[in-house]
């Protein structure tokens, strides 16, 4: 036992076999709901913005360097993979952007009624979905 | 109403079963959840002009974006966003590491390699701003 608390995670099953309890939330047995997939998403939505940030810092590096350097990495951007993966990012940036708003309201103590975060789990996919083809049309019409 | 036969009140947030093992919280959990919100605050108005800025400089020649950061606007804010966003990001992985890293020395390792590479890249992306705008 490497931490006292983990003597409570011991337990016996009905048969006397001495087990690990399973940890909450049980994945096996939990049906998906928006509130949960929602805040899946979130995290998963930032550790891909995460990642983001190195062509982010690339992208600064190559512009700081010359123009060929410069011209490399927007033909990476300008790539079918640079495109799929630029179009992710979008999406992710306003996904955890209009969920992150959610956040802060909740952190003012607002919306925490069932109805409320129901309607406003929504609001926040389909707000950042048209947010996503909304810059996208856009860039491709600048582009 | 409390307890007559009770020689002392001893008030105290934490649960007695808490006291008694005496783990409670060792670290800064209030600065981390504060910071965590503030920088979130920041980047709600900092990212919508970063796209806003993305959407401008869409297929534009090198020499485009040199003029455009030479602003001092876009210095500023491309700062701002860059402390605001590598900050933000530190803090949430690190809550994903602490809660799916239970070893202590791999929590520990896997901490000290993402905050390190978040401040690298943070540093070089602040490094490459300021050769463009200045």
């Amino acid at each position: 036992m490497t931490d006292v608390r983990d003597a409570q995670m011991v337990a016996r099953t009905s048969d006397g076999r001495l087990v690990r309890r399973p940890l909450s939330p049980h994945l096996q047995v939990y049906r998906p709901q928006i509130t949960s997939v929602i805040s899946t998403f979130h995290r998963l939505t930032g550790i891909g913005l995460g990642v983001g940030t190195l062509l982010l810092t690339w992208w600064l590096v190559a512009a700081a360097t010359s123009a060929e350097a410069f011209g490399t990495v927007q033909g990476f951007i300008g790539s079918p993979i640079g495109l799929l993966l630029l179009f992710g990012w979008t999406f992710a940036l306003f996904f955890h952007l209009c969920n992150g708003i959610r956040h802060l309201a909740w952190d003012l103590g607002l919306g925490f009624e069932k109805a409320e975060y129901h309607l406003t789990g929504w609001a926040v996919v389909i707000a950042a979905s048209v947010l996503t083809v909304l810059v996208w049309m856009v860039g491709l019409v600048i582009w | 109403m409390p307890d007559p036969n009770k020689m002392v009140e001893i008030h105290t947030m934490r649960s007695q079963l808490g006291r008694v093992r005496g783990l409670g919280s060792a670290k800064s959990g209030a600065a981390h959840w504060w910071a965590q919100r503030m920088t979130a605050v920041a980047l709600v108005p900092l990212t919508l002009w970063f796209v806003w800025s993305a959407l401008r400089l869409v297929g534009a020649p090198h020499e485009d974006v040199l003029a455009w950061i030479g602003g001092p606007v876009p210095v500023v804010l491309f700062i701002a966003l860059v402390v605001a966003s590598f900050y933000h990001l530190s803090l949430g992985l690190q809550v994903v590491i602490e809660d799916y890293v239970h070893t202590e020395p791999a929590r520990l390792i896997s901490l000290l390699l993402t905050k390190g590479v978040i401040i690298l890249l943070a540093l070089t992306c602040l490094v490459s701003i300021l050769k463009l705008g200045l």
